[in-house]
Protein backbone atom coordinates (compact mmCIF):
# COMPACT_ATOMS: atom_id res chain seq x y z
CA UNK A 1 0.00 0.00 0.00
CA UNK A 2 2.88 2.36 0.51
CA UNK A 3 3.19 5.29 -1.99
CA UNK A 4 -0.31 5.21 -2.97
CA UNK A 5 -2.02 8.20 -2.90
CA UNK A 6 -5.10 8.16 -0.99
CA UNK A 7 -6.49 11.66 -1.98
CA UNK A 8 -5.23 15.00 -2.29
CA UNK A 9 -5.01 17.69 0.40
CA UNK A 10 -4.27 21.78 0.54
CA UNK A 11 -1.60 22.40 3.14
CA UNK A 12 -2.23 26.03 4.22
CA UNK A 13 0.52 26.97 5.98
CA UNK A 14 1.37 30.20 7.78
CA UNK A 15 4.98 31.56 6.77
CA UNK A 16 6.34 34.92 8.76
CA UNK A 17 9.92 35.97 9.19
CA UNK A 18 10.14 38.74 11.84
CA UNK A 19 12.47 41.46 10.42
CA UNK A 20 11.69 40.61 7.16
CA UNK A 21 8.13 40.36 6.80
CA UNK A 22 5.54 42.80 7.81
CA UNK A 23 3.04 40.41 8.67
CA UNK A 24 2.18 37.11 8.52
CA UNK A 25 0.73 35.57 5.45
CA UNK A 26 -0.24 32.02 4.35
CA UNK A 27 0.48 29.72 1.88
CA UNK A 28 -1.40 27.23 0.07
CA UNK A 29 0.16 23.40 -1.41
CA UNK A 30 -1.69 20.63 -2.72
CA UNK A 31 -0.12 17.63 -1.66
CA UNK A 32 -0.71 13.83 -2.02
CA UNK A 33 -1.70 11.71 0.65
CA UNK A 34 0.16 8.57 1.16
CA UNK A 35 -1.61 5.22 3.58
CA UNK A 36 0.22 6.16 7.19
CA UNK A 37 1.63 9.80 6.34
CA UNK A 38 1.81 12.06 8.97
CA UNK A 39 1.60 15.88 8.83
CA UNK A 40 5.42 16.01 9.29
CA UNK A 41 5.54 13.76 6.26
CA UNK A 42 3.57 16.58 4.27
CA UNK A 43 5.98 19.38 5.68
CA UNK A 44 8.32 17.77 4.01
CA UNK A 45 7.03 17.36 0.73
CA UNK A 46 5.59 20.66 0.93
CA UNK A 47 9.56 21.80 1.36
CA UNK A 48 10.72 19.79 -1.24
CA UNK A 49 8.15 20.59 -3.88
CA UNK A 50 7.28 24.24 -3.44
CA UNK A 51 8.63 26.11 -0.79
CA UNK A 52 12.23 25.16 -0.20
CA UNK A 53 13.12 27.84 2.76
CA UNK A 54 9.73 26.86 5.09
CA UNK A 55 11.17 26.39 8.46
CA UNK A 56 10.25 23.95 11.01
CA UNK A 57 11.87 21.68 14.37
CA UNK A 58 11.67 18.35 13.84
CA UNK A 59 14.20 15.50 14.96
CA UNK A 60 12.91 12.27 16.24
CA UNK A 61 9.63 11.72 13.67
CA UNK A 62 8.02 9.51 16.50
CA UNK A 63 6.58 11.27 19.62
CA UNK A 64 9.93 11.17 21.20
CA UNK A 65 11.95 14.81 21.26
CA UNK A 66 8.95 17.20 21.36
CA UNK A 67 10.45 19.11 18.81
CA UNK A 68 7.83 19.53 16.39
CA UNK A 69 5.35 20.98 18.26
CA UNK A 70 2.45 22.83 16.12
CA UNK A 71 -1.01 24.70 15.53
CA UNK A 72 -2.52 21.97 13.05
CA UNK A 73 -5.76 22.34 12.34
CA UNK A 74 -6.64 25.14 15.06
CA UNK A 75 -5.47 22.70 17.95
CA UNK A 76 -1.71 22.10 19.49
CA UNK A 77 -0.35 18.76 18.52
CA UNK A 78 3.00 17.02 16.82
CA UNK A 79 3.20 17.37 13.59
CA UNK A 80 5.37 13.79 13.56
CA UNK A 81 2.58 12.18 15.71
CA UNK A 82 -0.72 13.23 13.76
CA UNK A 83 -1.25 11.39 10.65
CA UNK A 84 -3.13 13.24 7.97
CA UNK A 85 -6.18 10.78 7.45
CA UNK A 86 -7.08 11.76 11.18
CA UNK A 87 -7.92 14.97 10.85
CA UNK A 88 -10.93 14.09 8.16
CA UNK A 89 -9.93 17.05 6.32
CA UNK A 90 -9.23 17.92 3.03
CA UNK A 91 -7.68 21.04 3.97
CA UNK A 92 -3.98 21.11 6.74
CA UNK A 93 -3.46 24.66 8.46
CA UNK A 94 -0.35 24.79 9.87
CA UNK A 95 0.72 27.18 12.20
CA UNK A 96 3.51 27.65 14.85
CA UNK A 97 2.25 26.94 18.33
CA UNK A 98 0.49 30.00 19.56
CA UNK A 99 1.95 31.87 23.08
CA UNK A 100 5.19 32.04 21.91
CA UNK A 101 6.89 34.49 19.73
CA UNK A 102 7.71 33.20 16.50
CA UNK A 103 11.66 33.01 15.34
CA UNK A 104 10.52 32.05 11.29
CA UNK A 105 7.74 30.34 9.93
CA UNK A 106 6.71 27.70 12.13
CA UNK A 107 9.54 27.52 14.66
CA UNK A 108 8.53 29.46 17.68
CA UNK A 109 10.93 31.24 20.51
CA UNK A 110 10.61 28.39 23.24
CA UNK A 111 13.05 30.72 25.59
CA UNK A 112 10.54 31.82 27.77
CA UNK A 113 9.35 28.72 28.71
CA UNK A 114 12.57 26.56 29.19
CA UNK A 115 13.51 29.78 31.42
CA UNK A 116 10.70 29.40 33.85
CA UNK A 117 11.33 25.33 33.50
CA UNK A 118 15.11 25.36 34.75
CA UNK A 119 13.98 28.63 37.25
CA UNK A 120 11.69 26.23 39.00
CA UNK A 121 14.52 23.32 39.43
CA UNK A 122 13.66 20.88 37.09
CA UNK A 123 15.76 17.95 39.55
CA UNK A 124 16.50 16.14 42.74
CA UNK A 125 17.42 18.78 45.21
CA UNK A 126 18.65 16.76 48.34
CA UNK A 127 21.22 18.18 51.10
CA UNK A 128 23.70 15.21 50.33
CA UNK A 129 25.60 17.13 47.19
CA UNK A 130 28.50 14.74 48.02
CA UNK A 131 26.49 11.47 47.32
CA UNK A 132 25.02 13.25 44.22
CA UNK A 133 28.71 13.90 42.59
CA UNK A 134 30.14 10.53 44.05
CA UNK A 135 27.17 7.89 44.35
CA UNK A 136 28.10 5.42 46.78
CA UNK A 137 24.25 3.48 46.58
CA UNK A 138 21.26 3.91 44.89
CA UNK A 139 18.21 6.54 46.30
CA UNK A 140 15.36 3.99 48.02
CA UNK A 141 12.22 4.41 46.09
CA UNK A 142 9.16 1.91 45.92
CA UNK A 143 6.80 1.10 42.95
CA UNK A 144 4.10 2.75 45.06
CA UNK A 145 6.41 6.39 45.04
CA UNK A 146 7.33 6.18 41.63
CA UNK A 147 3.52 6.31 40.46
CA UNK A 148 3.34 9.53 42.76
CA UNK A 149 4.75 11.30 39.85
CA UNK A 150 5.60 8.53 36.67
CA UNK A 151 2.62 9.98 34.63
CA UNK A 152 4.47 13.48 34.48
CA UNK A 153 7.90 12.80 34.44
CA UNK A 154 6.71 11.85 30.71
CA UNK A 155 6.25 14.94 29.80
CA UNK A 156 8.92 15.94 26.57
CA UNK A 157 8.59 19.72 26.67
CA UNK A 158 6.87 20.33 23.47
CA UNK A 159 4.98 23.43 24.45
CA UNK A 160 1.54 22.24 23.26
CA UNK A 161 0.37 22.55 26.65
CA UNK A 162 1.52 25.89 27.13
CA UNK A 163 0.05 26.90 23.76
CA UNK A 164 -3.55 25.64 24.22
CA UNK A 165 -3.28 27.49 27.77
CA UNK A 166 -5.62 30.42 28.21
CA UNK A 167 -4.25 32.10 31.18
CA UNK A 168 -0.37 31.41 29.60
CA UNK A 169 -2.01 33.79 26.64
CA UNK A 170 -3.39 36.10 28.98
CA UNK A 171 -0.84 36.82 31.86
CA UNK A 172 2.88 37.03 30.63
CA UNK A 173 4.36 36.45 34.65
CA UNK A 174 2.27 32.94 34.58
CA UNK A 175 4.84 30.33 34.83
CA UNK A 176 2.30 27.70 32.10
CA UNK A 177 1.70 24.41 32.59
CA UNK A 178 4.86 22.61 31.07
CA UNK A 179 7.24 24.41 34.08
CA UNK A 180 4.63 23.87 36.80
CA UNK A 181 3.86 20.14 35.72
CA UNK A 182 7.38 19.99 36.30
CA UNK A 183 7.89 21.62 39.71
CA UNK A 184 4.96 19.02 40.69
CA UNK A 185 6.54 15.97 38.97
CA UNK A 186 9.85 16.43 41.46
CA UNK A 187 8.27 17.42 44.49
CA UNK A 188 6.21 14.45 44.49
CA UNK A 189 9.49 12.59 44.06
CA UNK A 190 10.59 10.79 47.65
CA UNK A 191 13.79 11.45 46.69
CA UNK A 192 13.24 15.34 46.56
CA UNK A 193 13.73 17.23 49.12
CA UNK A 194 13.31 20.74 47.36
CA UNK A 195 9.64 21.66 48.42
CA UNK A 196 10.37 24.74 50.37
CA UNK A 197 13.19 26.06 47.76
CA UNK A 198 10.65 25.80 44.98
CA UNK A 199 7.75 26.63 46.72
CA UNK A 200 9.46 30.48 47.09
CA UNK A 201 10.04 30.46 43.53
CA UNK A 202 6.27 29.91 43.11
CA UNK A 203 5.08 33.07 45.37
CA UNK A 204 3.01 35.46 43.18
CA UNK A 205 1.65 35.37 39.91
CA UNK A 206 4.03 32.96 38.78
CA UNK A 207 2.08 30.05 40.87
CA UNK A 208 -0.28 27.94 40.13
CA UNK A 209 -3.01 30.09 41.56
CA UNK A 210 -3.99 32.06 38.35
CA UNK A 211 -4.43 28.47 36.72
CA UNK A 212 -8.54 28.15 36.76
CA UNK A 213 -8.69 24.66 35.51
CA UNK A 214 -9.43 24.89 31.70
CA UNK A 215 -7.85 21.65 31.35
CA UNK A 216 -7.01 22.73 27.51
CA UNK A 217 -3.48 21.21 28.42
CA UNK A 218 -4.44 18.55 29.15
CA UNK A 219 -6.42 17.65 26.10
CA UNK A 220 -4.00 19.17 23.81
CA UNK A 221 -0.87 16.68 25.53
CA UNK A 222 0.63 14.09 23.01
CA UNK A 223 2.16 11.80 25.95
CA UNK A 224 -1.08 12.31 28.34
CA UNK A 225 0.99 14.17 31.25
CA UNK A 226 -2.18 15.66 32.71
CA UNK A 227 -0.61 18.86 33.62
CA UNK A 228 -4.06 20.29 34.94
CA UNK A 229 -4.16 17.38 37.62
CA UNK A 230 -0.10 18.15 38.70
CA UNK A 231 -1.43 21.81 38.77
CA UNK A 232 -4.62 20.70 40.94
CA UNK A 233 -2.24 18.47 43.24
CA UNK A 234 0.08 21.53 43.74
CA UNK A 235 -2.27 23.51 45.29
CA UNK A 236 -3.31 20.92 47.33
CA UNK A 237 0.20 20.16 48.46
CA UNK A 238 0.90 24.04 49.15
CA UNK A 239 -2.32 24.46 50.88
CA UNK A 240 -1.58 21.68 52.72
CA UNK A 241 1.73 23.12 53.89
CA UNK A 242 0.39 26.32 55.01
CA UNK A 243 -1.78 24.42 57.06
CA UNK A 244 0.71 22.35 58.15
CA UNK A 245 -0.63 19.01 56.98
CA UNK A 246 1.83 17.88 54.64
CA UNK A 247 3.92 15.09 55.05
CA UNK A 248 7.79 16.10 54.74
CA UNK A 249 10.05 14.47 52.95
CA UNK A 250 13.53 15.30 53.34
CA UNK A 251 14.50 12.86 50.98
CA UNK A 252 14.68 9.05 50.10
CA UNK A 253 17.95 7.00 51.95
CA UNK A 254 20.77 5.62 50.00
CA UNK A 255 20.93 2.30 49.72
CA UNK A 256 23.49 -0.34 48.62
CA UNK A 257 23.25 -0.52 44.95
CA UNK A 258 21.91 -4.57 43.79
CA UNK A 259 24.48 -6.82 43.44
CA UNK A 260 23.13 -9.19 41.35
CA UNK A 261 24.65 -11.38 38.55
CA UNK A 262 24.61 -9.92 35.19
CA UNK A 263 22.88 -11.85 32.56
CA UNK A 264 25.47 -13.33 29.82
CA UNK A 265 23.66 -11.43 26.78
CA UNK A 266 23.29 -7.93 28.47
CA UNK A 267 26.83 -5.92 28.09
CA UNK A 268 27.92 -3.83 30.87
CA UNK A 269 27.07 -0.26 31.43
CA UNK A 270 30.03 2.18 30.33
CA UNK A 271 32.40 3.53 33.00
CA UNK A 272 31.81 6.56 34.09
CA UNK A 273 33.83 9.49 32.29
CA UNK A 274 33.11 12.64 34.53
CA UNK B 1 2.69 33.26 49.53
CA UNK B 2 0.24 35.88 49.75
CA UNK B 3 -1.88 34.16 46.64
CA UNK B 4 -1.48 30.88 48.58
CA UNK B 5 -3.04 32.13 51.70
CA UNK B 6 -5.95 33.97 49.38
CA UNK B 7 -6.51 31.28 47.27
CA UNK B 8 -6.59 29.11 50.45
CA UNK B 9 -9.46 31.38 52.07
CA UNK B 10 -11.59 31.46 49.01
CA UNK B 11 -12.00 27.59 49.26
CA UNK B 12 -12.59 27.88 52.87
CA UNK B 13 -15.17 30.60 51.95
CA UNK B 14 -16.61 28.48 49.11
CA UNK B 15 -16.63 25.33 51.61
CA UNK B 16 -18.62 27.84 54.26
CA UNK B 17 -21.08 29.32 51.37
CA UNK B 18 -22.28 25.72 50.43
CA UNK B 19 -22.97 24.95 54.03
CA UNK B 20 -24.48 28.30 54.76
CA UNK B 21 -26.72 28.26 51.17
CA UNK B 22 -27.37 24.40 51.93
CA UNK B 23 -28.98 25.81 55.39
CA UNK B 24 -30.96 28.49 53.10
CA UNK B 25 -32.30 25.78 50.92
CA UNK B 26 -33.84 23.66 53.86
CA UNK B 27 -34.94 26.52 56.13
CA UNK B 28 -36.36 28.85 53.07
CA UNK B 29 -37.50 26.53 50.46
CA UNK B 30 -37.83 22.97 51.67
CA UNK B 31 -40.15 23.93 54.74
CA UNK B 32 -43.11 22.21 53.20
CA UNK B 33 -41.42 18.64 53.78
CA UNK B 34 -38.37 19.19 56.43
CA UNK B 35 -40.07 21.66 58.82
CA UNK B 36 -36.34 23.35 60.04
CA UNK B 37 -35.93 26.65 61.25
CA UNK B 38 -39.42 27.42 61.14
CA UNK B 39 -41.48 27.58 64.64
CA UNK B 40 -44.76 28.30 63.14
CA UNK B 41 -46.92 27.15 60.76
CA UNK B 42 -47.99 29.39 57.39
CA UNK B 43 -44.86 28.89 55.51
CA UNK B 44 -40.81 30.26 55.73
CA UNK B 45 -41.80 33.63 54.80
CA UNK B 46 -44.35 34.10 57.46
CA UNK B 47 -44.02 37.34 59.43
CA UNK B 48 -43.96 34.59 62.80
CA UNK B 49 -41.24 32.87 61.38
CA UNK B 50 -39.39 35.95 59.84
CA UNK B 51 -39.71 37.48 63.57
CA UNK B 52 -38.49 34.21 64.86
CA UNK B 53 -35.41 34.02 62.92
CA UNK B 54 -34.61 37.63 63.04
CA UNK B 55 -34.70 37.57 66.80
CA UNK B 56 -32.34 34.57 67.06
CA UNK B 57 -29.03 35.26 67.59
CA UNK B 58 -28.12 31.53 65.73
CA UNK B 59 -29.49 32.96 62.54
CA UNK B 60 -27.78 36.74 63.44
CA UNK B 61 -24.78 35.29 63.22
CA UNK B 62 -24.90 32.73 60.07
CA UNK B 63 -25.86 36.08 58.25
CA UNK B 64 -22.83 37.83 59.00
CA UNK B 65 -20.33 34.70 58.66
CA UNK B 66 -22.13 33.63 55.30
CA UNK B 67 -22.39 37.57 54.11
CA UNK B 68 -18.57 37.53 55.20
CA UNK B 69 -17.52 34.08 53.26
CA UNK B 70 -19.93 35.30 49.88
CA UNK B 71 -18.27 38.44 49.92
CA UNK B 72 -14.55 37.30 50.60
CA UNK B 73 -15.66 34.62 47.71
CA UNK B 74 -16.95 37.01 45.43
CA UNK B 75 -14.53 39.74 44.93
CA UNK B 76 -11.65 37.55 45.35
CA UNK B 77 -13.24 35.71 41.93
CA UNK B 78 -13.91 39.05 40.82
CA UNK B 79 -10.50 40.33 41.00
CA UNK B 80 -9.03 36.98 39.16
CA UNK B 81 -11.06 37.49 36.74
CA UNK B 82 -10.09 41.71 36.13
CA UNK B 83 -6.67 40.37 36.77
CA UNK B 84 -7.10 38.16 33.82
CA UNK B 85 -6.99 41.23 31.68
CA UNK B 86 -3.45 41.60 32.52
CA UNK B 87 -3.61 44.69 34.23
CA UNK B 88 -0.50 46.42 35.34
CA UNK B 89 1.36 46.11 38.96
CA UNK B 90 0.00 49.61 39.78
CA UNK B 91 -3.65 49.22 38.91
CA UNK B 92 -3.18 45.78 40.25
CA UNK B 93 -2.78 47.65 43.62
CA UNK B 94 -5.49 49.65 43.08
CA UNK B 95 -8.15 47.06 42.26
CA UNK B 96 -6.68 45.09 45.36
CA UNK B 97 -6.96 48.43 47.42
CA UNK B 98 -10.18 49.05 46.06
CA UNK B 99 -12.21 45.57 46.63
CA UNK B 100 -10.76 45.43 50.18
CA UNK B 101 -12.16 48.42 50.92
CA UNK B 102 -15.63 47.86 49.42
CA UNK B 103 -15.81 44.28 51.00
CA UNK B 104 -15.34 45.81 54.56
CA UNK B 105 -17.84 48.39 54.10
CA UNK B 106 -20.31 45.97 52.85
CA UNK B 107 -19.02 43.59 55.46
CA UNK B 108 -19.66 46.36 58.36
CA UNK B 109 -23.01 47.31 56.64
CA UNK B 110 -24.27 43.72 56.04
CA UNK B 111 -23.31 42.96 59.65
CA UNK B 112 -25.05 45.72 61.28
CA UNK B 113 -28.14 44.83 59.45
CA UNK B 114 -27.78 41.28 60.67
CA UNK B 115 -27.03 42.36 64.03
CA UNK B 116 -29.61 44.96 64.55
CA UNK B 117 -32.45 42.63 63.53
CA UNK B 118 -33.36 41.36 66.53
CA UNK B 119 -33.97 44.38 68.29
CA UNK B 120 -36.13 45.56 65.14
CA UNK B 121 -38.44 42.74 65.13
CA UNK B 122 -38.82 42.98 68.55
CA UNK B 123 -40.04 46.58 68.27
CA UNK B 124 -42.77 45.22 65.40
CA UNK B 125 -44.03 43.00 67.67
CA UNK B 126 -42.81 40.12 66.29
Amino acid sequence: MAGTSLKTVTYHVRRFEPGKDAEPRWEDHRVEVTPGMTVLDGLWKVKELFAPTLAWRSSCRMGICGSCGMLINGRPRLACNTQIEELKSDVVAVGPLPNFAIIKDLVPDLYSMFDTHRDLMPFLLRDDTKEQEAPTGEYWQTPHELEHYLQFSYCIKCGCCMAGCPTVATDPEYAGPMPLAQAHRYDSDSRDGGFAKRREVLSGGRGPWRCHFAGECSRVCPKGVDPAKAIQLMKQDLVFDMLRLRTRKPGSKVVEAPHGKRKDDIPAAPTRTA
Amino acid sequence: MRDRTLWTWHLFAGLVILVFLGLHMVIMHLDATLHVGNPFPGGAVDWANVAARMKSMFFAITYVVLLGAALFHGLYGFRNVLFELNPGGGLRRLVDAGFTLVGLALFVFGAWVALAAPGVAMRMGG
